[in-house]
């Protein structure tokens, strides 16, 4: 999109357009003509005074960033720094991440129950979706509209309104104060992002390529698997990233849901851990929960970056 | 629109296959069993809770015996008497004024600001978003630390100042709004961004020929054109904030004196917390569903444009 005439790599500053600290809204509009001849070699002078005048543009962005990255670096390095009231007294270390072993049932097993809530609720969301994207797009059947605009409903309705019948009729399925039940609540709520998700992906396919499969005898379930599988990937990516974000991070099912201490999810664990010894705060072990917690969504984030933007340019947002 | 695409769809199919053909019934039978599992989980964790919770509303269920018959209207007399319930609505909609005036503000800024592509931008992009990897609750517990008058980076700070985050009110409910920001503006800033590629560049071209200074292209094209993506976001913000649970349940526990209570932390208090009362909870609940479609209802009425067809 960007048109910048390649410079040397230490002179990029003179070709940037806007020169200040307020907003530019004008993609390519007022954006000076890149100069005709070839910028190879810039006057030192043109380039010093492309630095002062950016200066405040640069203070001003990279403050920013620094403000929406600094309490993320400061709890990671305070988690494993030396800490008044802490397993971590003096020196650098894991002491903090100890207590949050020991901490009752013990980290592992916390790790567990999200790890296991979490990756139920990921393989139950792309499975039902997969194939619920499949039937909207490729059939018709009654009720076909009535049902996904249902679908789409579960978005209008607050979270809290449904949990509290949820919690009664858990309780007559066997399913409350289990594991099971809270990756049943958190795959219904992923429903309507993940179905519209995967609906226009397979819209997006054009029909010629599973009716050629279904003219060569195929059936329509093996369309879907040898020839339309790999071509929903990305969706089926992204649709597993935002399941695994929310079910991952999800406080509030489990708080409602479940009673066991043994069976609480890791946001819980950490967050109860606060009032762990009579109300006195253990911050560095709070810390550390953060950090384990927060550890998996940034890495998954930054390596499926594409994936996640792909979540919002879909328009499966505006359901 | 996506009612208009279905139908058209499946009108054109149901033309061209007769009325009973076997290819047809083949075609609904198929549909029908891919379809099973969503059809599954919307009935019965989604249509029937939904019921339940009006079914609820209006019988006396305590947490523990569950269901003793039809009471109504008594619980939603007594929602209506809980000395909580005035204060939360108005705390509630402070909140969500609040909060969503700086995510729209601040989420268009950012967008403006990293919207061409270069280097430096990406790198921006990257750290506004990085944030809204975290969970609410993550965030929130993040937060509480940092806030804290014992542990906090700001804690010498303090205890000079004799002032903390969350020690009044007001600065409970700043401080609070200020995590949500950090949480959600990269978010908002990326819905925007998809709204802003969505204008056609040759109108700020035409707009630069004429001479349109950046405020009057920003007023005349930039925000008009961008109204859909407005109306989105504002309503998922909206939507969003009269909801807040973690975030006042994890850092305020709703104080100091109660100040900072939300509807939805109401009822979670009605249902578990001391009147274990899940009737009366309902009752709440169906109050904040009505209440929740009817914004809705006039956010899209205000944002709708008449000239557009």
């Amino acid at each position: 999109m960007s048109t910048h005439v390649p410079t040397p790599a230490g002179a990029p500053v003179a070709t940037e357009p806007d020169a200040g600290p307020s907003a530019h809204p004008l993609p390519g509009a007022a954006r000076p003509a890149p100069p005709r001849r070839r910028p190879v070699r810039r006057a030192p002078t043109t380039r010093v005074a492309g630095l002062v005048l950016r200066t405040p543009y640069w203070i001003f962005t990279g403050s920013l960033a620094v403000i929406f990255l600094f309490p993320l670096v400061w709890t990671a390095v305070s988690s494993v720094s030396p800490q008044a009231g802490t397993n971590q007294t003096d020196g650098w270390g894991v002491g903090n991440y100890r207590t949050l072993a020991d901490y009752q049932a013990g980290i592992w097993q916390y790790l567990a129950n999200s790890a296991f809530v979490s990756l139920t609720t990921v393989v139950l969301t792309l499975a039902i979706s997969l194939l619920g994207g499949y039937a909207f797009a490729r059939f018709s059947f009654p009720g076909r509209n009535i049902l996904f605009l249902t679908t789409l409903a579960i978005l209008m309705v607050p979270y809290a309104t449904m949990l509290i019948p949820l919690y009664v009729l858990l309780n007559e399925l066997n399913l409350q104060n289990s594991l099971i039940g809270v990756a049943l609540v958190l795959t219904m709520f992923q429903l309507p992002f993940s179905t519209f998700m995967m609906r226009i992906s397979f819209e997006a396919i054009p029909r010629e390529l599973d009716e050629a499969a279904l003219v060569d005898g195929c059936s329509s379930w093996a369309a879907l698997w040898r020839v339309l599988l790999p071509a929903v990937k990305p969706g089926l990516i992204t649709v597993g990233l935002f399941a695994f974000l929310t079910a991952w991070n999800d406080f509030m099912a489990p708080l409602i849901l479940i009673n066991d201490s043994d069976k609480l999810t890791l946001p819980l664990a950490v967050s109860n851990l606060r009032g762990q010894v009579q109300g006195v705060v253990d911050y560095g072990a709070t810390e550390a929960g953060v950090v384990v917690l927060a550890l998996p969504c940034i890495v998954l984030f930054l390596l499926l970056q594409r994936h996640y933007v792909r979540g919002f340019m879909s328009g499966a947002f505006k359901g | 629109m996506s009612v208009s695409m279905m139908s058209g769809r499946a009108g054109r199919s149901r033309r061209r296959s007769g009325p009973a053909s076997p290819a047809r019934r083949g075609q609904a039978v198929k549909g029908w069993l891919y379809v099973s599992p969503t059809a599954v989980f919307v009935a019965v964790l989604f249509v029937v809770p939904l019921l339940l919770v009006v079914r609820m509303s209006l019988s006396r269920w305590p947490l523990l015996t569950g269901d003793q018959g039809f009471n109504a209207p008594d619980n939603y007399t007594k929602v209506l008497d809980n000395r909580f319930f005035a204060d939360s609505v108005v705390f509630t909609v402070k909140y969500t004024v609040l909060a969503t005036v700086l995510l729209i503000a601040l989420g268009l800024g950012l967008a403006l600001l990293v919207q061409e592509s270069s280097r430096w931008k990406g790198l921006l992009r990257a750290s506004f978003l990085i944030p809204s990897a975290l969970g609410l609750a993550s965030a929130s517990l993040l937060f509480y630390v940092l806030y804290s008058p014992i542990a906090g980076p700001a804690a010498d700070l303090m205890a000079n100042f004799g002032w903390t985050f969350l020690g009044s009110p007001n600065a409970a409910l700043f401080s609070t709004v200020f995590l949500i920001v950090w949480r959600f503006a990269g978010f908002y800033m990326l819905l925007m961004l998809v709204g802003l590629q969505g204008i056609p560049s040759e109108l700020y071209e035409a707009a630069r020929i004429d001479g349109a200074s950046r405020w009057q292209t920003f007023r005349r094209i930039t925000l008009p054109l961008l109204r859909p993506t407005l109306a989105l976001t504002t309503i998922m913000c909206v939507t969003g904030s009269l909801l807040a649970f973690e975030q006042f349940y994890i850092l305020t526990k709703g104080g100091p004196d109660n100040s900072t209570i939300t509807v939805v932390q109401l009822i979670y208090i009605m249902a578990f917390q001391g009147q274990n009362d899940l009737g009366v909870a309902a009752a709440l609940s169906v109050i904040a569903l009505i209440a929740l479609v009817v914004i809705n209802a006039v956010q899209l009425r205000a944002f709708h444009n008449p000239d557009e067809k």
